[in-house]
């Protein structure tokens, strides 16, 4: 490499050796580390675990996941928290089973779920900011709430047959190399990638790293608190409803019991993918991370045959608690 | 592009000219307590002007007045010759008024250059444009003689240059207006050279600077004119080459030399073969103390005199183990003791009543009852309740004793006022029956009546042979109450003399004396 370069003083190498990022950019590139290493551990302890395409399922079998983990994580930077994700992912394919099952037209009942979650969201954050209620029990009473207006709508499991969500859920996108993803997947990545943008480079991103880090100060440097505050909850709920469509493509049905616990994952994969759970601190990018190394914990585990499925709790939780003691020891230092 | 560029001309002599600022006659209040009383502001272009005053004098308020924190109840405030009343620090800002709180308060995850734009950084196609922003940090860096680069993280600079980012986001929105509370409280003497340095030159292009500071030599280093309050009222507006610090110091603790009636209480015996029931030996803990020797013997009473800031209330917090000390020991009885907590210190017949009783003190959704029995029951443990007959005939016997009102066991704390609380927590302690009883500011913002049963009260307390420290920022209290009185200043004790004659001229200049010698060219 070093060949290409030669006229410049400095190799390219040397630039290489020599580049140390950002200490705030730490958490990602440690999480990052950890899941090509847990990624490479497969690949040589498996046959045919490092296939790109097992990586891609990774991707498939977590599409809802992802998008759940980006709202979460516009949560928890403005130092917040939504317990409300998994029951609304639930009611979001209750609403679509059963408007389906009703005879709306599918982009209707698309558009229907996804403002149901928005409410949802914004009534919360609404409560949160106006009324200073914890958002632990804001969100935990859009827990229940959610949960039981699935359960209003049905007890029983309404399968969707809706030609237009099928064709979502079954339509593989080629790529080269004779590997296929899924529109579910796509929307994930956009769904990060217009996340990642909003974050970096908009003022409402910007705001809700200074929310996070210190509301008070954030309101005396004059910046618009409440406007960010309702509005993760508001986008954590967008998502949720979106991550509901994409689990609706994903079992193509609409259930009330579906994704119960889901917004703990959410919450690990975003604190994993090292976003600060106290606020402030985070990368959206890093929650993608965070869920990608939950999916290589399952993927072992399926891979492997012998460990039993709940290897895979243990082992989140064993990672959950290295990585916030490995944050703590981090911000201690600092200040 | 407004006003800062254009004016004053350069020719034209500092402090001359309209105000920038005019408050007048400002009032606010807050439940009973009038925090603001008619108290007027002048800010003149191009000036560094000091806010002085003692703890609750009303700086704070008078800035958040200004800066549309707080909406006053009266008055008038003039920005460049116009009514306004701002109703959001946002308001405030767009009309050239910044402001740097005491902490630092950004965002240390971000850059130096977001921090300081944000809430208004460039836009380019609905996106911040990075570039832009990265340049107009540059540029306001640049303009303040500051070589920071714009894009490093802010957390990775240490607290000073936080601080002048702080004072850059602040100047950047073409501020008329900075105001600066305590800002080189944390900060060293080379960094308080630095910052001096932009404060200079932000004055010089204009801008009128606000500065609130308790080290005095700092306002005689950089401050113009100031302007002096005193429990919520102006004292006077002055100019600070035309004032000394003894003067200065008068005006801000305000007690004018009238004759004081003494209490009528015998004066401890001397106590030359006494051993002394608490003794401090070279206390010091870093940042707030420096090395402190302290002796207290049986039914005396030790004022502590000294400013806000001087390292009084340290001394007490180390005395009681609420801090713990890095070097230095502490003697209780002639033995040894090393507190590591406040428990240790109430097991060894310590107490301590805080000079904030709204955080460390009162409780105020418990009864008046339950205030009181808190640090006897917190001593005996929590498995040995106290009997029920007990606890009314405690409470009752120091509701009557210090004239608590209402004499009601059962009222809530909060609905006391300031100086029944004050009485509440006194009975706390006294319940406990300590050896040693540490008051910081214990008549702070109560009223004259209440004061009076307090002070009387110590002096009783002192007389049946309790040890008192008494901290006070009045030293008329100090003086009347004590047997000796020690003096401190920048975090250090500068005299201990007995109370024979000693009058508060006395004291001030003891205060304004040492910095009078530490001006001196020895050093």
């Amino acid at each position: 490499m070093s060949t290409l370069t030669a006229p410049v003083t400095t190799s390219l190498w040397d630039r290489v050796r020599g580049f140390s990022p950002p200490a705030r950019f730490l958490p990602v590139i440690v999480t990052f580390a950890l899941f090509v290493g847990m990624f490479g551990a497969g690949g040589v302890r498996y046959d045919g675990f490092a296939d790109p395409q097992v990586f891609l399922s990774l991707l498939l079998d977590n599409s809802f996941l992802i998008v759940l983990a980006v709202g979460m994580t516009f949560v928890i930077l403005a130092g917040g928290i939504d317990l409300s994700v998994g029951s609304v992912v639930a009611l979001s394919t209750m609403i679509a089973a059963k408007t389906l099952q009703m005879g709306w037209s599918p982009y209707l009942s698309i558009v229907a779920v996804l403002a149901v979650a928005t409410l949802l969201g914004t009534l919360m954050g609404l409560l949160i900011h106006y009324f200073e209620i914890q958002p632990f029990v804001a969100t935990l009473a859009g827990l229940f709430l959610a949960r039981g207006l699935t359960y209003l709508i049905s007890v029983e499991s309404i399968p969707i047959t809706d030609a237009t969500f099928s064709e979502l859920a079954f339509k593989t996108i080629e790529l080269p190399g004779g590997y296929y993803t899924t529109w579910a997947v796509v929307i994930a990545i956009a769904t990060v990638v217009v996340a990642a943008y909003v974050l970096a480079r908009t003022r409402f991103g910007r705001t809700v790293y200074a929310v996070g880090g210190n509301e008070a100060s954030a309101l005396l440097m004059g910046l618009r608190v409440a406007w960010v505050k309702v509005g993760v909850y508001a986008i954590s709920g967008f998502c949720a409803g979106l991550g509901g469509l994409l689990f609706a493509l994903y079992t193509l049905s609409g259930y009330s019991l579906h994704a119960v616990g889901m917004e703990l994952d959410a919450i690990a994969a975003v604190v994993i993918g090292g976003t600060l759970l106290t606020g402030g601190r985070g990368y959206v990018v890093g929650s993608l991370i965070g869920v990608l190394v939950l999916g290589t914990i399952q993927t072992f585990i399926s891979f492997d045959g012998g460990l039993s499925s709940w290897w895979t709790r243990i082992a989140i939780g064993v990672l959950l608690l290295v990585f916030v003691v490995v944050q703590r020891l981090m911000t201690r230092r600092q200040t | 592009m407004k006003t800062m560029y254009e004016e004053p001309p350069v020719t034209a002599p500092r402090s001359a000219g309209e105000p920038v600022v005019e408050m007048r006659d400002i009032s606010i209040t807050f439940g009973s307590v009038r925090a603001l009383d008619n108290v007027s502001l002048r800010l003149l272009p191009g000036e560094v002007h000091a806010l002085m005053g003692e703890n609750g004098a009303g700086k704070s308020t008078l800035i958040k007045a200004l800066t549309g924190v707080y909406s006053i109840d009266s008055g008038t405030i003039l920005v460049g010759g116009e009514d306004h009343r701002f109703s959001t620090p946002a308001a405030a800002q767009a009309a050239g008024i910044s402001t740097v709180y005491q902490e630092v308060n950004l965002v240390p995850n971000l850059t130096v250059a977001e921090n300081m734009l944000l809430g208004r950084e460039p836009r380019r196609f609905g996106g911040i444009d990075v570039r832009a922003m990265n340049r107009r940090a540059r540029s306001t860096l640049e303009r303040l003689g500051l070589d920071i680069d714009p894009r490093s993280t802010l957390g990775d600079h240490p607290i000073a240059v936080q601080q002048l980012v702080a004072i850059a986001r602040a100047v950047d929105v073409e501020a008329r207006v900075l105001i600066l509370d305590e800002p080189t409280s944390s900060l060293d003497t080379d960094e308080v050279v630095k910052l001096f340095e932009v404060m200079r030159r932000l004055r010089d292009t204009g801008v009128a600077v606000v500065f609130v500071s308790h080290f005095l030599d700092q306002i005689y280093e950089i401050a113009d004119r100031m302007t002096i309050l005193r429990n919520g009222r102006l004292v006077e507006e002055r100019m600070v080459a035309a004032t000394t610090q003894l003067e200065l110091v008068k005006l801000m603790i305000g007690r004018e030399l009238e004759v004081l009636d003494r209490l009528d209480r015998q004066r401890a015996r001397t106590h030359e073969d006494a051993v002394p029931v608490l003794q401090a030996i070279g206390l010091s803990r870093k940042g707030s103390l420096e090395a402190t020797d302290l002796s207290l013997y049986d039914g005396e009473v030790v004022g502590v005199a000294g400013l806000l800031g001087s390292g009084r209330t340290e001394l007490a917090r180390l005395l009681f183990g609420a801090d713990t000390a890095d070097h230095g020991s502490l003697e209780i009885r002639s033995h040894r003791r090393r507190l590591r907590s406040p428990r240790h210190a109430i097991d060894r017949k310590v107490a301590f009543s805080s000079e904030d009783r709204k955080a460390e003190g009162v409780i105020g959704d418990l009864s008046v009852a339950d205030n009181m029995l808190l640090a006897l029951q917190a001593s005996r443990g929590w498995l040995r309740p106290i009997p029920q007959a007990t606890r009314n005939r405690l409470v009752a016997e120091y509701i009557e004793a210090l004239d608590i009102r209402p004499a009601d066991p059962q009222a809530l704390m909060r609905n006391l006022s300031g100086g029944n609380q004050q009485k509440v927590l006194l009975a706390r302690w006294l319940i406990t029956e300590p050896d040693v009883l540490i008051l910081d500011e214990p008549t702070r913002g109560i009223d004259i009546g209440a004061k009076a049963q307090i002070q009387a009260k110590v002096a009783e307390l002192a007389e049946r042979g309790m040890s008192v420290v008494f901290i006070s920022a009045e030293l008329e209290e100090v003086l009347r109450l004590s047997d000796r009185v020690v003096v401190m200043r920048d975090r250090r004790k500068i005299a201990e003399r007995r109370n024979e004659g000693v009058s508060i001229s006395d004291v001030l200049e003891i205060i304004a004396g040492e910095s009078r010698a530490e001006e001196s060219p020895h050093d």
